[in-house]
């Protein structure tokens, strides 16, 4: 069996030492697979997420990414440009002034050129259904604009693997119609974090839960 | 970077250019930083009134060139004059000298209603031609080209982030602020109140705090390793050699008639 793409390894992890919201993770994608990760309200989903991608660190267990190791921020970098994270709130992840702007920022840091990565946001934003959005200003988007832009950004710094933070919060029905279509197009790993039930079946994702900071398979 | 791409998501966006062909806007972004630091420079020198004028007539030519919006930029230089109003009203009555007329029995002064005026017209001199100059640059073009003229990262980054905060500090605001209005709160003077605004201020910044460290998370997610390293910079051309040499003359000629009047 090859090795999967993001592992966590008894993973424990706690904002205050005595409190853990993780305690002994133990969870794997693997290359095609689609996970929906569901769990009450801070029962510490997003913190996974985070440690999947090194923006905060366990304090005991593993993590392992594209068949490495993973301890430092060093470490972690070329992670990021694999794994792809889409934020909680979009109004975190959108900070300049335009929408072309922003969608350009990761392949800018990935060393494309001026041209390259203008291209890509085009590419990209067109894939999305955004076509002509990319002189928008990002803070004056509506709330689904602001989703399927804030994944446009994501996406264009192609990941292989992509980890969804409650992608379906706020969408009304048509933006969550086309937020189903395109994450049904899309042929990455998934780990979706979610407590949609609508969006985890209509994207036929195998489910795993998040109790008492611990993965349970039912 | 194509002529058109420069003044779109300007720094304030209110100021996005009107015609974003406008000449000043194919101008390299170093340049325009250091027109600005003469510019400013040679307004806060001069102290007759024929030269000063001038500043702001070229300040005015800058904000044409720039094809800067009217309304904006009128309410950004009306917004300045508001707030220097008061100190320029109380100069006439502080500063000693001549007596132009007398309010409650204070005597104001000619050459302090003299000095009031000059700073006004210099303030609003250089604050057009920031807006000309500068205003109208994309964020990270501006952070690209203070590092490019050797500001040290920390700072430019410090720069970058206030701009993008304040933004977020405001939307903050009004958002607690409407979270208190909608459960019927009406600001009196007693302790409810007081304790409210405290709370209200100590909530904003700790939510502003928290909200930074989350964006810049998402930036370090998107490859940010601790600078601007990509904006491919082209080598000042022609136009803006001519530009630098117009504009140091123009600036050159207006201190020698300062000199010499
Ligand atoms: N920055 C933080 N500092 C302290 N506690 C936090 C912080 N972020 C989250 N928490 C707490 O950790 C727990 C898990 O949070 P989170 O991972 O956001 O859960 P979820 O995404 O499942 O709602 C919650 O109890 C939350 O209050
Ligand atoms: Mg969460």
């Amino acid at each position: 069996m090859t090795s999967p793409l993001l592992e966590l390894r008894g993973v424990r992890f706690a904002y205050f030492h005595d409190r853990p919201v993780l305690d002994g993770v133990d969870l794997a994608l693997h290359a095609g697979e689609r996970i929906a990760l569901c769990g009450a309200n801070g029962s510490g989903k997003t913190s996974l997420l985070h440690l999947l991608v090194g923006l905060i660190h366990p304090e005991a267990g593993a993590v392992h990414a594209f068949g490495q190791p993973r301890q430092s921020e060093h470490d972690f970098r070329p992670v990021r440009a694999r794994a792809g994270l889409l934020f909680q709130d979009p109004d975190d992840q959108l900070f300049c002034p335009t929408v072309a702007e922003d969608v350009a920022f990761g392949p800018l840091n990935l060393g494309l050129g001026h041209d390259e990565a203008a291209y890509r946001v085009e590419q990209t934003l067109n894939a999305l259904g955004l076509h002509g959005y990319g002189e928008r200003i990002t803070w004056q988007l509506s709330g689904g604009e602001k989703r399927l832009v804030s994944l446009a950004a994501v996406l264009a710094m192609e990941p292989e693997v992509l980890l969804l933070d409650e992608p379906s919060n706020g969408l009304d029905e048509a933006a969550f119609a086309r937020l189903v279509a395109i994450l049904n197009g899309l042929d990455q790993a998934m780990l979706l974090v979610s407590h949609d039930a609508r969006l985890i079946e209509a994207l036929g994702m195998r489910r795993v839960w998040l109790r008492a900071g611990r993965i349970e398979t039912q | 970077m194509s002529r058109g791409e420069r003044g779109q998501g300007a720094l304030w966006s209110g100021l996005a250019p009107v015609r974003p062909d406008a000449p000043l806007l194919a101008l390299d972004a170093r340049l325009r930083i250091l027109a600005l630091g003469a510019f400013a420079l040679v307004a806060v020198g001069l102290g007759h009134w024929p030269p000063l004028l001038a500043t702001l007539l070229l300040a005015s030519a800058l904000a044409l060139a720039a094809a800067l919006p009217l309304r904006a930029t009128l309410k950004a230089l009306l917004v300045l004059d508001g707030f220097m109003l008061a100190a320029l009203l109380l100069l006439p009555f502080t500063l000693p000298g001549t007596p132009l007329f007398t309010l409650f029995g204070l005597p104001a002064s000619v050459e302090g209603l003299h000095r009031a005026l000059l700073i006004a017209l210099k303030a609003n001199a250089v604050l057009l031609a920031a807006l000309a100059l500068v205003g109208s640059l994309e964020t990270v073009a501006l952070g690209h080209a203070l590092h490019h003229l050797r500001l040290p990262d920390k700072l430019v980054q410090l720069f970058l982030f206030s701009v993008r905060y304040l933004d977020l500090i405001q939307r903050e605001y009004a958002r607690l602020r409407l979270a208190m209005r909608a459960r019927a709160f009406v600001p009196r003077s007693n302790l409810h109140t007081w304790r409210s605004y405290g709370y209200l201020f100590g909530m904003l910044l700790v939510r502003a705090l928290a909200r930074a460290e989350r964006i810049q998370a998402a930036m370090r997610c998107r490859g940010f390793d601790g600078h601007y390293h990509h904006f491919r910079h082209p080598p000042a051309g022609a136009h803006d050699l001519q530009f630098a040499l117009l504009f140091g003359a123009t600036l050159g000629a207006l201190l020698a008639w300062e000199l010499l009047v």
